[in-house]
């Protein structure tokens, strides 16, 4: 069926709900249910305060909304084509529609792989075709061989979005080329990095073009069985998934002879249990075999010997999104996008002390610049830029030096990052890089398998001692020892987790070492952050002894009498800033 | 197979493609250092000490799993390689105990030499001391975890060479340790304790329980008679354990050792083995002549038993009845020969020298005390033993030749080949074909069953009556072998199945190291002993037939029964 409107409703709020169905209700009123679609869908931006909604086709979006304006937005819009303009909370002159694209957040994106995530509804397959979908796996099972497939992603450039940056057509080719008979093809959807959504969003919101270039992947390589390795904790994701296989089975785009072309795949989704090492293929397909999620040397490769010891594909699910768009506009289409060497764009989760935080599609080569200052609109309350970290746990910090650093797999990585899945974290001045090298070793500490020595143990002990320089009690010695660990951990860890765990902590040396040595050196911690190394103070003159800070101390620290000037107890005070928050006289400072 | 040639550290080497650049560089002379590769398990590239230079590599790949490639440049002894396979040695000592002097691996740690061999003269890294419990809930073996360097090759051997798989790792990240099924006491899972692990250990996280204290206190307690036999195995091993080259002969020199550790009698477990030759094979000739279960098993490794009580019960019956040398020993020395001897059951004090650990659960299994009280009062492992005659301070290489007692000291070279794989099912043909066809046997030798080959098969036509024999050993080839004879894929008469590679030579219990190539040269050993015996068929040892003869009548007669044979039990997997 044809709709006149699509309206889409992003949010967290609790009454997201109620607003949809007073959408529903009063279409129903107006005898309008079969001209417009209401869609929940997943977050367009990170905003948690206010509900979103927009109207397609115009895009318009109302920013705001509660229930209460909901038949006025389908009074004024939708019958009478005149916007609301009270909601509308932007600039706008009647010359121009007041379309999302008009955001600043958007204006610099390029959303191809992201372009169906909040405009269909991801739980009918039937808004996927209207889009184009599944009519790249049609011209590809009709009218091209698995060689052609394989050249055209080839010639498209498309590199795994999962990290390394290999080149994808290259990989598949590895495994077409194996002659086993039994192939297997694997999606990679075990997202862990701290703070990363980019394959969720997809999975949730466009499950069905991860589903399209599988087929297609598998089709090239010669497989007919195939995976999607998901963690637990995206049960919508996992949810989604099943009910676009299931449609897509039902259609017969998937199971046996899709399109009578005589191929047939199958696709089993298979819950992961949160553990960040799955997401290292040798592991994930240890944890797929049933076994303990253990990475394991390569070679072999597992386009040699991979699932069950069978020829394997393995691919993120960002990777396998691209497939069908440029099977379907050809890889001339898609290498325009992007520089030399990195076609395409790049979905980044963008976070941090920055005002515009969420997902965004960027062309490659775009610079950081851009994306922080541009798309991110920069960073919040005026404060300082210090740092920016891609990359996740395996990738590193970019000082300011870097703002123009174009962002391609091969600028980060001589940068000391990694694109990694696409983490994208914006530190401000309150930010500390020795603890932002700690944030992130103490989660991979927490998530090596145990079993390589410079993994299991070094992790550990370079968290001990990025400890020990937050409190103020490591050594210049100890400085040198944990550049030593993580050069050895980087060259000599059995796998990609390992091998990158240290990144953080080397490319906060490279670009930040004098903050680790002022921490070392003069026991200070410029951002305030360390809580060992700092101390909360009142200044007696500027007191009036209003008692508000005493309310406030969890520990009881602060001490005086009504109208008199406070103290606080230095041994009892654990330093968590509450009553410097709570002064109205700038009476507590931090040194 | 394809040539590769590559270059290692300058020089050029040429080696067979699929080759590690590990295994290269030792055809060139260059011996890398290693800590989790074992030349007999699948490579784990997990302790990250072997690492290399490879150029075009972007970090140091470790030559334990890297393949050659033709035109490959290595270098394995460059600054940044020493200083990756320091760290990560240090990495590991930060945590290690460092107790070297009262470790039972004191000398023969692999961790230790590395020390050593890297120059390690600090431990830069501070580490943590963990203070793990140990598992001592077994009578076979003690596991330290806090010594565990996680290399991982004892659960390699416990699931590739044994198919038991009853350890594996736990937990995530330096918490990671190895333990068995949810963590639960060795002796309340479905370990076998056959102790190939404590062999494959580097360090000493697993070691054998030790019963040394106990044999030195009974031997020092008047009220005790304290008689020793010692395994087949063990003659050919101990002198290694002393420092003398594997494959060394030492029968008479054990001998002597053990007289001057103070046992009363030194007996010999070949002297059970003859015998059981006399039981199992009479077994034999009954099932097959009466329509018993067949094939039939042998039943002499306790490894072996707890194997198939766990894992295939459903097999039991084909197990023969009878007890293992070991036990029929114990058994006898306390009824048989103590009579003789003018003792009770009571006053002696059976002590036994096994290449097994298994051999120390065996002995402490309720059924086994016919006598009344336990039959084996105590086992020792060939190691155990080599400390003992250090402690004594016993010149071992320097003793003279003696001889074993008599009655339970007298043998024939088919008791001695219990000691290898294949040994027995030799010993049973030479024993059987004399007994079925009443001819003597010239050719004694059954080479077909001999060596190291995983499944070994003979055939042997008896008075028109063809006999099917396998020989298999390492439970993983034993497993696979039940797995196809349920399936009727294999059919066979008897069966011969030892618990260990190669063996008793190759037991849980032998001197540490060991591979292949110690394997074959205390085999060849064990054969050696065989030739050089004047009686080497067991019907034939004139203390067996006095025994039948003033004692138990006949073989599987009412005596035999109570005395030499026993019954199992299924048990559990988990």
């Amino acid at each position: 069926m044809l709709y006149r409107n699509h309206i889409l409703i992003s949010s967290h709020t609790a009454d997201a709900a109620a607003i949809k169905e007073r959408f529903e209700r009063e279409l129903a009123a107006r005898k309008l249910s079969g001209a417009v679609k209401v869609i929940s869908s997943p977050d367009l931006i990170d905003d948690s305060e206010e509900t979103l909604v927009v109207v397609y086709p115009e895009g318009t979006f109302y920013r705001g909304v509660k229930a209460d304006d909901v038949p006025h937005i389908v009074e004024e819009h939708l019958i009478k084509g005149r916007f609301v303009k009270e909601l509308l909370r932007c600039e706008y002159d009647d010359s121009t529609v007041p379309s999302l694209d008009r955001l600043d957040f958007f204006r610099k994106q390029q959303r191809l792989v992201l372009r169906r995530c909040g405009s269909i509804d991801p739980e009918d397959i039937n808004d996927y075709i209207r889009t184009d979908g599944y009519q790249a796996l049609a011209k590809v099972l009709t009218a091209m061989t698995p060689a052609e497939v394989i050249a055209e992603v080839k010639k498209a450039g498309l590199r795994g979005r999962g990290g390394a940056g290999f080149l994808t057509g290259l990989k598949w080719e590895f495994c077409a080329r194996e002659p086993e008979k039994v192939k297997y093809l694997i999606c990679n959807a075990d997202e862990g990095d701290p703070g990363a959504f980019m394959d969720r969003s997809l999975l949730e919101g466009d499950p069905h073009s991860i589903i399209e270039g599988m087929t297609i992947a598998a089709y090239a390589i010669g497989a007919s069985q195939g995976y999607i390795y998901i963690r637990a904790e995206y049960p919508l994701a996992v949810r989604r998934l099943k009910n676009a296989i299931a449609q897509a089975e039902e259609y017969g785009l998937l199971g046996e002879n899709i399109f009578g072309s005589g191929f047939s795949f199958k696709l089993l989704i298979k819950e992961g249990a949160g553990a960040f090492v799955c997401g290292e293929e040798t592991a994930l397909m240890a944890s797929i075999e049933g076994n303990r999620g253990m990475p394991r040397p390569r070679p072999p490769f597992p386009a040699q010997k991979g699932l069950w010891g069978k020829p394997t594909n393995i691919n993120n699910v960002e990777t396998y999104s691209n497939v069908p768009l440029i099977l379907l506009k050809g890889a001339d289409f898609y290498s325009s996008i992007g520089t030399e060497k990195s076609k395409g764009t790049k979905v980044f989760a963008l976070a941090g002390r920055i005002k515009n935080t969420g997902l965004v599609e960027v062309p490659m080569g775009i610079t950081l610049r851009e994306i922080i200052e541009d798309i991110g609109g920069g960073v919040q309350d005026n404060r300082k830029f210090k740092a920016v970290q891609i990359g996740g746990p395996s990738g590193g910090c970019l000082p300011r030096s870097h703002l123009d650093l174009p962002v391609d797999y091969d600028s980060l990585s001589q940068a000391g990052a990694i694109m990694g899945s696409g983490g994208l974290v914006v530190m401000d001045e309150t930010t500390c890089i020795v603890d932002v090298a700690k944030f992130f070793l103490k989660f991979t500490t927490a998530e090596s398998c145990g079993k390589c020595v410079p993994c299991r143990e070094g992790t550990t002990r370079m968290l001990e001692i990025l400890e020990a320089i937050t409190r103020g009690q490591a050594t210049l010695h100890d400085l040198e020892v944990l550049e030593r660990l993580a050069r050895v951990c980087k060259n000599t860890a059995l796998c990609g987790l390992g091998q990158t765990a240290p990144n953080p902590v080397l490319s906060t040396l490279r670009y930040f070492r004098e903050e680790y040595e002022e921490h070392i050196l003069q026991h200070k911690c410029r951002a305030g952050v360390c809580s060992d190394l700092i101390q909360y103070q009142i200044v007696a003159e500027r007191c009036v002894g209003c008692q508000a800070c005493v309310r406030v101390c969890p520990t009881g620290a602060i001490r005086g009498e009504k109208k008199a000037p406070h103290k606080i107890e230095v041994l009892d005070c654990i330093k968590c800033g509450a009553c410097m928050e709570k002064c109205r006289f700038d009476a507590i400072i931090r040194s | 197979m394809s040539q590769v040639t590559l270059t290692i550290d300058g020089k050029e080497v040429t080696v067979e493609a699929g080759t590690t650049v590990l295994e290269a560089a030792r055809k060139a002379a260059i011996d890398i250092p290693v800590l989790c590769y074992h030349p007999e398990l699948r490579p784990e590239g997990a302790c990250r000490i072997c690492v290399v230079e490879i150029e075009g590599a972007r970090n140091l790949p470790a030559s334990c799993v890297t393949p050659v490639a033709p035109g490959m440049v290595v270098r394995t002894n460059t600054p940044a390689v020493r200083e990756a396979r320091r760290t990560n040695l240090e990495l590991l000592l930060a945590n290690h105990p460092q107790d070297c002097f009262t470790c039972e691996r004191n000398n023969n740690c692999e961790l230790q030499a590395l020390a050593r061999d890297l120059g390690i003269k600090k431990v830069e890294v501070k580490g943590v001391r963990r203070d793990l419990p140990l598992d001592k809930s077994g009578f076979s073996l003690v596991r330290d975890p806090n010594k565990c360097v996680l290399c991982g090759r004892c659960v390699r051997v416990c699931s590739e060479v044994q198919g038991v798989s009853v350890l594996d790792y736990a937990d995530r990240g330096f918490e990671a340790m190895v333990y068995p099924p949810l963590k639960r006491p060795l002796d309340q899972v479905a370990c076998v304790n056959c102790g190939q692990c404590a062999t494959v250990c580097p360090v000493g996280a697993i070691t054998e329980r030790s019963d040394v204290d106990r044999v030195w206190e009974a031997l020092a307690d008047d009220k005790n008679h304290v008689v020793i036999q010692v395994a087949p195995a063990v003659r050919v091993s101990i002198g290694e354990e002393l420092g003398m080259p594997p494959g060394s002969i030492t029968t008479g020199k054990l001998v002597a050792a053990l007289r001057r550790l103070g046992f009363h009698k030194v007996f010999d477990t070949d002297f059970t083995a003859d015998l059981t030759i006399m039981e199992e094979g009479h077994e034999l000739l009954e099932r097959l002549e009466n329509g018993g279960v067949l094939p039939m098993f042998t039943s002499c490794s306790p490894g072996w038993i707890k194997f198939i009580e766990h894992y295939h019960p459903d097999m039991l019956a084909h197990l023969s009845s009878c007890k293992s040398p070991q036990q029929m020993f114990g058994a006898l020395a306390k009824t048989y020969y103590a009579s003789k001897a003018g003792y009770s059951a009571r006053d002696i004090f059976v002590v036994s020298i096994m290449p097994c650990t298994a051999k120390k659960f065996e002995a402490a299994r309720p059924e086994m005390n016919s006598s009344g009280v336990a039959d084996v009062d105590v086992v020792l492992t060939t190691r155990e033993l080599g400390k003992m005659i250090r402690e004594a301070g016993i010149n071992f290489a320097a003793l003279p030749e003696e001889a074993f007692d008599e009655p339970l000291g007298i043998s024939t070279g088919a008791g001695v080949i219990f000691g290898a794989s294949g040994g027995v099912a030799e010993a049973a043909l030479r024993t059987i074909y004399e007994v079925v066809t009443g001819e003597e046997l010239k050719e004694l030798d059954f080479t077909a069953v001999r060596g190291l080959k995983g499944i070994k098969e003979a055939a042997v036509t008896l008075k028109g009556r063809t006999i099917r024999i396998a020989v298999t050993h390492g439970l993983k080839n034993a497993d696979n072998l039940l797995k196809k004879i349920k399936a009727g894929e294999a059919d066979y008469d008897f069966v011969e199945i030892m618990c260990c590679p190669g063996g008793c030579i190759g037991g849980g219990g032998q001197p540490i190291p060991v591979d292949r190539e110690i394997r074959e040269k205390r085999m060849s050993a064990i054969y050696a002993v065989d030739r050089g015996m004047e009686l080497r068929k067991s019907h034939l040892n004139p203390a067996v037939q006095e025994l039948y003869k003033t004692f138990l009548e006949k073989p599987l007669g009412s005596k035999s029964h109570e005395l030499l044979h026993t019954h199992y039990q299924e048990r559990s997997r988990v």
